[in-house]
């Protein structure tokens, strides 16, 4: 109906018709009251309704779309406890820049204020949540709102945008016209980074004798993988990816090193701590990256290139600032080194075949470790088994915890926007929601949604999305009947005093799947562990696996909190020998 | 230290709180903030003043440019500016003392807007610093109940409006 002459309609149809302009094929939601004028389009829209079991993993669920494919998720939610149940998926997005559009309703404009049923403050509660957020009491105003969030939500730094309607601008007809333009005079978006400050880095990259490329979530954003891998080769540097950028440089690169940060790999966290140059891109020097601040990168001179200027600066100070959109700053980069080559220098030369022999030896005195008994299941074999069989190109996604860090050290991922993680904010319950939205998104990809027995308990709602729809999704639960990190932390810091993290009473996993009418399973047993996990991947509907594993491992490397990256504690103490008297 | 802040933002619904919700989620404190319309009714000048580290102060507007209603925010504490503030001072003072007190407002540049056989409202206008003092040597002559109005900022060389331009929106042809 996307005709240019105005048509007659309701504001639930304009809200429909905007956002089959924005290219929605699919979005999650719940309805409820205020939201029925709405409701009532979908029924015959061509737009894809996906009802979820609660509003949070509506709003995970539309990150996991986003996540997997770059484009806007979209979720819905009535007034009052819709809206604020929608929340923790909002800040998740907002810590993670990931583009997604929550449309809510709101009691009918007259009432505001009235303390209505089911009114809540939305507008006031998702500011501080979002990147922009609308209130829309004006039917007039509703197409331009709507592809202004889109705009705003997928441009710049990706964020979250909420808009608000009421139930009477849902209702009441009016005279829709598409909107052709839109105009936000205050909204800067930077995409072009500064030429002379570029020049200024490749300078500096060029004399670097231990440069080290830093690269995040930033490059997943901006789709700048390509990119980013043509860079690395063409200055040679080692590399590495934050928890948000695994996967833009592929885990079997020759120039990649692994994760840096709390339990990043030791030669990462090394290569960080001895460069004398580090190449930031897309990274905001989260303060698990960094550890402690005045120990970061003591010797480094920094260039860094990021799309929000308040990020630049904001934790360390660059030599080189680059403001801009890091696809086209790199793109820049590779055709300068291409035509302004390094002139031969044999002591930088020198200099640099000794930086990559030492990185080269960190990386092989202290791999990840990745045990395996022959009694007990050790999660990290489990982590290793789950990647033997996605071979870096299946789509895993995660809670927060012992198991994300685990999958993050120990899965591959050959290209981004396979490791679907909440890692800014750490959200238990985000992988199984976010699992469906990647499942819808791309339905031809292998999901592992891998969840720790806590976070998988909080989730347990969507198992009927799942089920309803015979989402082919792998639901790997790595169970060590504790929380695991908190109790990792109460081992280690608060003497053993495991407080409040015991969770017993688990489900029956195989039942559990029964009820909802798909297979589960549950193992304890190392030999059973690559023949079940073979079978959850030939089944061809959803599969539960139950896997039960050492309860008291602790996640290592670790920088304990406060530390320098550089001193971390490598694995569990080990028991000193006390002399005889 | 303090920070003066002047901002200029789309008069829409919420703004306000966009700018004060910032500034308390990143940990900033407000000493006063004022906001009237500009000559375009559209938009809404705000003068803030935020006691922030000197660290800190590119950072907060940096914050405040990212906000979508704001058009410019600059930062007016070293810039050639003119920062005033409006007090309104009540005081209670006994008969003998009513020449000093009118003598003291006229140094001040003070204006006396209420009179009473028990005292004096008066009203000055003024660099902050100088209303703080002018505060001071009031209540040595009684008791005095004051509002101030928080400071206003003029920058004295205007900074160029970069807006942006309108965008097609992606299935517009």
């Amino acid at each position: 109906m996307s005709t240019q002459t105005s048509t007659l309609m309701s504001g639930a149809r304009m809200l429909a018709e905007c956002l089959a302009r924005e290219g929605v094929d699919c979005m999650f939601g719940y309805p409820g009251g205020v939201t029925l004028p709405f409701y009532d389009v979908l029924y015959d829209h061509q737009i894809r309704h996906i009802l979820v079991r609660h509003e949070e993993n509506a709003a995970f669920a539309a990150e996991g779309y986003a996540r997997s494919t770059g484009k806007v998720g979209v979720c819905c939610a009535t007034s009052g406890p819709g809206a604020t149940n929608l929340t923790t998926g909002l800040v998740d997005a907002m810590m993670d820049s990931i583009p997604i559009v929550a449309i809510t309703g709101q009691v009918t404009s007259k009432l505001i204020g009235s303390d209505a049923f089911q009114e809540a403050d939305t507008f006031g509660i998702t500011r501080p949540c979002t990147k922009h957020n609308y209130l829309v009491k004006k039917l007039d105003e509703l197409p331009q709102i709507i592809h202004e969030a889109f705009y705003i939500a997928s441009t710049g730094r990706p964020g979250p945008v909420l808009v608000d309607i009421t139930k009477d601008v849902l209702q009441g007809m009016g005279h829709y016209q598409p909107v052709t333009s839109i105009h936000l005079p205050g909204y800067k978006v930077f995409t072009e980074g500064h030429t002379g400050q570029i020049r200024r880095a490749l300078q500096m990259i060029q004399e670097a004798e231990r440069p080290l490329v830093y690269a995040g979530g930033g490059i997943v954003a901006a789709n700048a993988s390509a990119e980013l891998r043509e860079f690395v080769q063409v200055i040679d540097a080692p590399a590495v990816n934050t928890l948000m950028g695994l996967g833009a440089m592929p885990s079997e690169h020759p120039n990649f090193i692994s994760m840096p940060g709390m339990h990043g790999s030791y030669a990462a966290n090394m290569a960080m701590s001895g460069a004398d140059l580090l190449i930031a891109l897309g990274v905001r020097f989260d303060d698990r990256v960094t550890g402690r601040l005045a120990a970061f990168a003591p010797n480094a001179k920094v260039i860094h290139v990021d799309i929000d200027p308040a990020e630049v600066g904001k934790i360390r100070t660059p030599e080189v600032p680059i403001v801009g959109d890091v696809k086209r700053v790199l793109a820049k980069f590779n055709k300068l080194l291409l035509e302004t080559p390094a002139e031969p220098n044999e002591k930088l030369s020198a200099a640099r075949r000794a930086w990559w022999r030492q990185i080269r030896e960190w990386k092989a005195e202290h791999p990840y470790d990745a045990p395996v008994s022959d009694s007990e299941i050790k999660p990290q074999h489990l982590m290793a088994e789950i990647d033997r069989l996605s071979a870096g190109e299946a789509i895993i996604t995660s809670d927060v915890g012992q198991h994300q860090m685990w999958a993050a050290q120990l899965c591959r991922f050959n290209e981004p926007r396979l490791w679907i993680n909440s890692g800014g904010l750490g959200s238990m319950g985000f992988g199984l929601p976010a699992a469906i939205g990647a499942q819808f998104a791309r339905p031809d990809k292998l999901v592992f949604s891998i969840c720790g027995d806590g976070g998988f308990q909080m989730a347990i709602p969507e198992l009927a999305t799942i089920a309803s729809h015979a989402l082919p999704i792998k639901i790997i639960v790595m169970n060590n009947g504790h929380l695991g990190m908190v109790r990792q932390w109460q081992t280690l810091f608060y003497n053993n005093r495991l407080s409040a993290v015991e969770l017993d009473a688990f489900p029956d996993a195989e039942k559990l799947a029964a009820a909802y009418g798909f297979k589960g399973r549950t193992i304890d047993k190392p030999w059973e562990l690559a023949e079940a996990l073979e079978e959850a991947v030939r089944e061809p509907g959803p599969y539960l696996l139950n896997v039960k594993v050492t309860p008291f491992e602790c996640v290592y490397p670790m920088v304990p909190a406060g530390g320098a990256i550089y001193e971390m504690v490598l694995g569990p103490p080990q028991p000193v020998a006390v002399p005889a008297k | 230290m303090l920070q003066v802040i002047s901002l200029l933002l789309e008069n829409k619904p919420g703004a306000l709180m966009r700018v004060t919700g910032l500034l308390t989620q990143r940990g900033y404190n407000i000493e006063s903030l004022t906001v009237a319309r500009t000559l375009d009714p559209e938009l809404s000048r705000m003068t803030i003043v935020v006691d922030a580290d000197s660290t800190q102060r590119l950072q907060v507007i940096k914050q405040m440019n990212k906000l979508i209603n704001v058009l410019q925010a600059n930062d007016l504490t070293d810039a050639p500016a003119v920062i005033r503030e409006l007090v309104l001072l009540r005081i209670h003072t006994s008969l003998e003392n009513r020449t000093a007190v009118l003598k003291e407002a006229e140094i001040f540049g003070g204006r006396v807007v209420d009179s009473s056989t028990e005292g004096f409202a008066i009203e000055v206008t003024g660099a902050p610093e100088k209303l703080g003092e002018f505060i001071d040597v009031m209540g040595a002559y009684g008791e005095v109940e004051v509002t101030r109005s928080g400071a206003l900022a003029i920058a004295l060389e205007a900074k160029k409006l970069r807006l942006q331009p309108p965008v097609p929106t992606k299935t517009a042809v």
